[in-house]
């Protein structure tokens, strides 16, 4: 099939909604060349099997449907909705493999995983690709974040897997057996190493459900497992939508289910395996609030904000979704904030100087004009930076919310897209105050010149990874995870281990 | 004659009636109070209001504060004795309560600098990874070691700074309604832990469904009630902590904490 990319950057006219403000702070006074990527070396097959036991294998059921690139809504392959036949099929696979990879020498376990590590990178452009045109992220955002953070997840795990009993003192780890993994759209090749590296470097299988709208990247895994010629049965993959994920999480022979998603499906998932004596790490949704003082460096802070809600089109669990601005620099942050925005390129995502791609799925964005709507009736003042959007495909303009207050929907609800909600503060002990009160716990951020307050906020953060002078940063070494409804486990680190061990 | 004791719940710092007026009585003797949903969510509120507090202790304040439990303990080894039966038994669970609370007490100051790590990220960063509490957890202690077996499950939560509302074994809730009397002597600030007795029946589905309540502990409870509370605890996405082993360990700490990151960039 030939992958068709239609798009420019020559963005043509959309006409502009009513009730919202168009800024004009400042105008872009020189236009962009369009640099696309190229896209001749990437092979997409017209339709996938299952990853399971090895090899790309037929399925049982009959039913496939579309991934579409959500920039241009082109059909770029068939997938699999695998049913209950496929699934149980991987989970046979993984169990009847759990043995020999639990007991092969780990060191041996530790090469194939630096295998995988380094197969990534050898691949990196075309996954980079793969990952933009079925996602619709920035090129910019899969390369130089998406794959190689990736292919830095394996490399270091890789290096635990021979190392676990030093990992976990006076105990002797053992593996689970067969973990059932379900990731989310957002960092479709991301979520799957930080799930699949701790999995196989404590020694356990895996039957992994990528998600419905970006299965490519883990197609293309498929054949990097099959290249690193990993045992067979020890990574399976199968595709579908939510039936298919449950399908996986409720197997019997599932010893450990991990889930990074929407706090919904997490709860549903907590529910459906009560009793089972399974073991559970959840990474759900956020509504992490930025928090910036009267002392913080404005100019830094605005590019950390911006950084916090606009990266990967505010797709991210963590994002910087509310913005706790100190109320004597309110004014001067926000004119900085409206102009930087007016700089920012939204457009083809395969276009190395695009800042903000395509919403991910036509659902996903017509959640987020649900939301924004409901900002709008509720009262905030919805400032968007002239910005064309594209007539085909899924696109929705970095906005940002002002004179919210606590109880909207928008300051409350995980909008996933980009859109900030604006609030104020005056004392330290409101904006803690306001920080925390919401039911996630996801992540934080904190903008000040001032070293105890950072300490002092950090503290009082309720949330599992906080950033100070800094935003969106993620490492391999570094353990990611929420606290209260936001979920439980760590991902990352030593402490990822963990929730694939058993210490006796 | 005995000046014989009403046994009371402790909820705040404070030894209270159950508000339902209810009482049953698992000896066929004493009454003890029959705590109801009202009196859990009095002791929720009672405990979420003192967390901040008892987190924002320092760690040397906390194994302070829980040795000094393990001396009031111990120096009413004999009154406990006598609740759990009399006997080498008895004196062996209470000497074994006292040991959890002594071993966990050193741990408070110890327990960051064992599972909390500094990460060395890719990058111009300075990273890092401590243990926090969970905050509210409820513990349903069991039923067999009434002393004990309630003691292994709070000094570790404690010990990480999370407050506790904890369920009395039914059968046998005499030992723990008066092991708030030590706590109440051992500085604990009010709120830290309280102690309900009832019926678990009654009581576990509020527990688990309570949605301030972050963390449950279902050591003491059967398979069926683990899935009951399982489920319920799916609202706010609650930690179901589930320990079998009586051994201690800084694992069984770590089991209600949080791991919290904390990034900074470093540059002049």
């Amino acid at each position: 099939m030939a992958i068709t990319k239609k798009q420019s950057t020559d963005l043509s006219g959309v006409p502009t909604k009513s009730k919202i403000s168009r800024g004009g702070l400042a105008k872009q006074v020189f236009e962009y060349a369009p640099a696309p990527e190229s896209i001749d070396h990437v092979k997409i097959q017209p339709r996938y099997g299952l990853f399971i036991g090895g090899r790309m294998v037929e399925p049982h059921s009959k039913k496939r449907f579309p991934t579409i690139n959500p920039a241009t809504e082109s059909k770029l392959a068939e997938v699999v909705d695998a049913d209950e036949v496929d699934v149980d099929h991987a989970v046979k696979a993984a169990d009847k493999a759990f043995d020999s990879w639990a007991r092969l020498s780990p060191s041996r376990r530790a090469r194939y995983l630096f295998r995988i590590s380094r197969l990534l990178q050898e691949r990196s452009r075309e996954l980079a690709v793969v990952e933009t045109m079925d996602g619709g992220k920035p090129i910019k955002e899969s390369r130089d974040v998406d794959i190689p953070l990736s292919a830095a997840h394996f490399f270091y795990y890789a290096g635990w897997a021979d190392k676990l009993e030093w990992a976990f003192p006076n105990r002797k780890p053992r593996p689970l057996g067969v973990a059932g993994q379900v990731i989310p759209w957002n960092f479709p090749l991301l979520m799957l190493a930080w799930k699949i590296a701790p999995a196989l470097a404590a020694g356990n299988t895996v039957v992994l459900k990528p998600a419905e709208t970006t299965p490519l990247s883990a197609m293309v895994f498929a054949e990097i497992c099959m290249q690193a010629e990993l045992p067979p049965g020890v990574v399976n993959i199968v595709t579908g939508a939510g039936k298919t994920g449950s399908l996986v999480v409720s197997h019997p022979d599932v010893k450990k289910v991990a889930f990074t998603g929407s706090t919904e499906v997490g709860k549903s998932i907590q529910r459906a395996i009560a009793g089972s004596g399974k073991r559970l790490t959840l990474e759900l949704g956020g509504k992490a609030a930025n928090i910036v003082f009267d002392d913080a460096p404005l100019d830094q802070a605005v590019e950390g904000i911006v950084n916090g809600i606009y990266f990967n089109q505010g797709h991210v669990c963590c994002a910087g979704s509310r913005l706790l601005v100190q109320e004597s620099i309110a004014e001067p942050l926000l004119e900085k904030l409206k102009r930087r925005l007016s700089t920012l390129r939204l457009g083809d995502p395969l276009d190395k100087n695009t800042d903000i791609g395509a919403i991910n799925s036509r659902a996903q964005l017509e959640k987020i004009q649900g939301l924004v709507e409901s900002g709008i009736e509720e009262g905030a003042e919805l400032y968007q930076p002239e910005c064309v959007l594209p007539a085909r495909g899924f696109w929705f303009p970095p906005s940002l919310f002002t004179n919210v207050s606590q109880s909207y929907r928008i300051a409350r609800e995980e909008i996933f897209g980009p859109v900030l909600s604006v609030l104020t503060f005056r004392t330290p002990n409101e904006a803690v105050e306001k920080a925390n009160n919401t039911p996630y716990g996801l992540s934080a951020g904190v903008w000040t010149d001032k070293g105890s307050r950072i300490l002092w906020m950090a503290e009082r953060m309720r949330a599992g990874v906080v950033w100070a002078n800094t935003f969106n940063r993620f490492d391999p070494s570094s353990p990611f995870g929420g606290y209260k409804e936001s979920g439980f486990g760590r991902e990352g680190g030593v402490h990822g281990l963990l929730p694939y061990l058993e210490l006796n | 004659m005995d000046v014989r004791k009403t046994y009371k719940l402790f909820v705040n710092g404070e030894f209270v009636r159950s508000e339902s007026g209810r009482a049953y009585r698992p000896d066929g003797k004493v009454n003890v109070p029959r705590g109801s949903r009202k009196d859990l969510r009095d002791a929720v509120r009672a405990a979420r209001t003192a967390f901040p507090g008892w987190a924002g202790r320092t760690a040397m304040n906390r194994g302070q504060i829980l040795y000094r439990a393990a001396e009031m303990l111990d120096g009413r080894a004999a009154q406990f004795v006598e609740l759990l039966g009399s006997g080498a038994r008895a004196r062996r669970e209470l000497d074994q309560a006292v040991e959890t609370l002594v071993w966990y007490a050193g741990w408070t100051d110890k327990l960051s600098q064992v599972t909390g790590t500094v990460n060395p990220v890719a990058g111009p960063y300075f990273n890092f990874t401590i243990p926090e509490p969970t905050g509210v957890v409820a513990i349903i202690a069991p039923e067999e070691a009434p002393l004990a077996g309630l003691v292994r499950r709070l000094a570790p939560a404690l010990c990480g700074g999370n407050v506790v509302v904890a369920l009395a074994a039914e059968s046998a809730p005499l030992a723990a309604l008066t092991l708030a009397e030590v706590l109440a002597t051992s500085d604990i600030p009010a709120g830290v832990v309280n102690i309900i007795s009832g019926q678990r029946k009654e009581l576990l589905g509020w527990l688990a469904s309570h949605m301030d309540v972050n963390a449950i502990d279902v050591a003491g409870c059967t398979p069926d009630e683990v899935k009951a509370i399982e489920e319920s605890a799916a609202g706010n996405v609650k930690r179901v902590i589930k320990v079998t082993s009586k051994e201690q360990s800084p694992y069984l700490i770590a089991a209600f904490m949080e791991m919290k990151t904390i990034w900074h960039p470093i540059g002049v």
